[in-house]
């Protein structure tokens, strides 16, 4: 299987303060790998470096290298726009843009980097709805604002945004907590959906779902890479002490 | 951190154990009954079954309450799901024991066939293993579990003995002793599928604390 | 014997209870009191000025120019369209200034630039309007020879600059961060993020900020005292003095005339009449675009 993501020695800084220790890690595409852990762990620090949002905030340092298809993202002749659009993000909180409609939302990547060809976008952005399962439920209402829609629907509007500019990686940051029961069933049933085309990582903090969901898990501890296996192993036989402990809830 | 499955695991830990010494008492009445022909104690053998079985159930549904409420993970994951199947394996053997009282029953009113001498050495080996099995349990006891399965054989071994004897030097010979040979053959049998059941317990243990599977591997027993 | 003294606690907590009860309602209608109390000023300068003004408030009023002195009739229709004028020219170079300030200040300006001229500004925002006037003077009348209604806009952007800059400042703040993690996470370039969501997100409050700065400078006179100086006839050039309310109705209220002075409650009235209206379209405009609610 490709390794898509190649992550080499990555060291992350806020400030004097290090989130991130020597996280040595591969991504496969057409798998979902989930990244454990608790609070404070660096599992967000550890996707926004992947996407490099993380330097978007003063004063922060990353080392070290992130391979995608080989490439190092950090080498001085990459530019970081281009990256995000080849790894996508879908946040906690839905974060769809008041101020567009539901239509322009999904367009706003395009829209917003100049491409305007108008059957181009109508096509482009039924197709993402489609694939993020909310086209039935929205179609005949494209032009109302992103944000009249329920909270599961938000997100699965974030979703199809971030498919829009089809991306290679799909990072999801607990996409599920701030939603019900039934609309985190369909976001899972979704990215299950999603991995046959995509490389997905998932940081959750729901030690079911990222059993449910996944193929891979990772389990962080304060800015470590304690144990990286198959999601089965992980959750039936853990190799690392630590990684028992937190995942039978003795910690954490 | 202390955490309330806990409280939960040691007690149903402690209720297998009880089933484990129930059983084992069973087995030993049985053998005794037939030693001395005694109805009285196959009838406690046959109507004490009943205990066990609730046992089982109580064990059950417990176990599925757990992984149902509690989603348990690693060793809590193995030693519920072991749980459930060492009770089964329990019940199972506590069955057979019946099984030797209902032919202790049969002969009961007939003289020996013969002395006895490997049928109660293949009693001896089934209850050393059946105690060392439950001991494996408790004391979580790896190196334990392993020498019992190989100990199988032996049973195995003293089963094809009696059989061979019986029907060698009895059932072929002479077709009266049949309805005092078959019983005593069968109750052989019921032994050595006792000692499969404590085998299947130890495999479970190994599993269970080291996540090893050496059920049908048994080449899979030099690594642990 | 205890159940005497349970009674007596019992009373004992009765009492404690309807005093607190007693201030919390006096202290409710105090509050209430003064709240209506703040309505009088308002109401009694609109009332007196209304029945003062509202005579002399006629079609004529708008569309003609003053009549020469101690001549009756006449109207301050120069002086409306030169109030409009000048804040048109004020916004013209006020606006954009303060809002790309703002911008700076809002998405980069954490560091001491920005304390500077955040400070800067709120030092500006004090400054005696007066003061600004001779500043503009100086700056522009002197070098023009002459009073021009582009120093009276000049002076007027001035008090205009530091509301609008703080406003957008205050209002790009409150638009979430999660909003703009969400545009670059698209691969959309911080400036893109920054005018197509989070200014177009701000903007409603921003537009609430301008117009509240177009209303204090609408009324707005010791600046222009000697900057746009005044008028008496339609104002041909930009460069030439130009007539504004504010200067026509001091102008009138000072002199002998009581055909000026009724003049000047009219004036009074427009002038009021035109803030009020900048506040509602303002209160309008954020409830039109708030229809939606904003995510959490």
């Amino acid at each position: 299987m490709e390794e898509t993501i190649k992550v080499l020695n990555l060291n992350a800084y806020f400030g004097n303060v290090q989130a991130l220790k020597d996280i040595n890690i591969s991504i496969k595409e057409k798998m979902v790998t989930a990244i454990i852990g608790p609070s404070g762990c660096g599992k967000s620090t550890f996707i926004r470096c992947i996407n490099r949002l993380h330097e978007v905030v003063p004063n922060t340092k990353v080392s070290g290298e992130v391979l995608l298809d080989g490439k190092d993202i950090y080498s001085a002749d990459v530019d970081p726009i281009e990256i995000r659009r080849k790894i996508g993000m879908v946040f906690q909180r839905p974060n769809p843009f008041p101020v567009l409609s539901i239509y322009d939302n999904v367009a706003a990547g395009l829209k917003l980097n100049g491409i305007k060809r108008k059957d181009n976008l109508d096509e482009i952005v039924e197709s993402s709805l489609r694939m993020s399962a909310l086209w039935d439920e929205v179609k005949d209402k494209l032009d109302a604002s992103g944000v009249s829609l329920s909270g599961g629907q938000q997100q699965r509007l974030c979703i199809a945004r971030a498919l829009a500019v089809k991306p290679e990686v799909i990072l999801f940051d607990e996409p599920c907590a701030s939603l019900d029961p039934i609309s985190t069933a369909k976001i899972e049933e979704l990215i299950l959906e999603l991995k046959n085309d995509y490389a997905i990582i998932i940081v959750t903090h729901n030690m079911q779902q990222a059993a449910r969901v996944s193929d891979f898990t990772a389990f962080f501890l304060m800015g470590e890479l304690i144990e990286f296996d198959n999601t089965q192993d992980i959750f039936t036989k853990p190799k690392d002490k630590k990684t028992e402990a937190y995942i039978t809830g003795r910690f954490g | 951190m202390e955490r309330h499955l806990d409280q939960e695991l040691a007690d149903l830990k402690k209720e297998l154990i009880m089933m484990g010494s129930l059983v084992e008492t069973a087995i030993f009445e049985s053998i005794e009954a037939l030693k001395q022909l005694d109805r009285e104690r196959a009838d406690k053998v046959i109507s004490d079954d009943k205990i066990i079985d609730e046992l089982e159930n109580t064990i059950d549904e417990k176990c599925l309450e757990l992984l149902a409420l509690q989603q348990p993970m690693a060793v809590d994951l193995r030693f519920i799901t072991m749980e459930m199947k060492i009770s089964t394996d329990l019940e199972r053997m506590a069955d057979l024991a019946v099984d030797i009282a209902q032919r202790v029953l049969e002969l009961a009113d007939k003289p020996l066939l013969k002395p006895l001498i490997d049928i109660p050495k293949l009693a001896i080996i089934a209850q050393e293993m059946t105690k060392g099995a439950i001991e494996s349990f408790f004391n979580l006891d790896v190196a334990l579990a392993g020498k019992l399965i190989l100990r199988d054989k032996e049973a195995d071994a003293l089963r094809n003995l009696v059989q061979q004897e019986l029907l060698d030097d009895y059932i072929s010979k002479n077709k009266k002793t049949i309805p005092r040979a078959i019983p005593l053959l069968l109750i052989a049998r019921h032994l050595e599928r006792i000692c499969d059941h404590a085998t299947n317990i130890c495999e479970d243990v190994i599993y269970m604390i080291q996540a090893k599977v050496v059920k049908h591997h048994p080449e899979k027993l030099q690594e642990i | 014997m205890a159940g005497f003294r349970e009674g007596k606690r019992r009373d004992k907590r009765m009492s404690i209870y309807k005093r607190r009860k007693i201030i919390n309602k006096l202290m409710c209608t105090v509050a209430l009191l003064c709240a209506i109390l703040t309505l009088v000023p308002l109401i009694s300068i609109f009332g007196y000025v209304l029945s003062k003004g509202i005579t002399s408030v006629s079609l004529g009023f708008f569309t003609h120019l003053p009549k020469p002195v101690g001549e009756p009739g006449g109207g301050m229709g120069n002086a409306i369209v030169g109030t409009l004028i000048l804040i048109g020219l004020s916004c013209l170079w006020a606006i954009p200034l303060g809002i790309l300030g703002g911008v700076y200040l809002s998405e980069f300006g954490n560091n001491k630039l920005g304390l500077t001229v955040r400070f800067t500004a709120d030092v500006l925002n004090g400054i005696p309007s007066i003061v600004i006037g001779i500043f503009a003077y100086t700056m522009f009348v002197l070098p023009m020879k002459s009073f021009s209604a582009i120093s009276g806009a000049f002076a007027l952007g001035i008090i205009m600059l530091p509301t609008v800059m703080r406003t957008t400042e205050e209002m790009l703040r409150m638009v979430p961060r999660n909003l703009r993690e969400g545009a670059l996470a698209l691969g959309i370039s911080q400036f893109r993020m920054i005018v197509s969501i989070v200014l177009k997100t701000a903007l409603p409050g921003i537009m609430t900020g301008i117009l509240l700065a177009i209303a204090r400078i609408a009324g707005e006179t010791a600046p222009l005292l000697f900057t746009a100086f005044g008028n008496r006839f339609w104002n041909q050039s930009l460069q030439q003095p130009i007539a504004a309310l504010p200067l026509q109705i001091f102008a009138y209220a000072i002199s002998p005339f009581d055909d000026w002075h009724r003049q000047a409650w009219a004036g009074a009235l427009v002038l009021i009449a035109i803030v009020f209206l900048m506040s509602f379209i303002s209160r309008f405009v954020i409830r039109l675009r708030y229809k939606f609610p904003t995510s959490r």
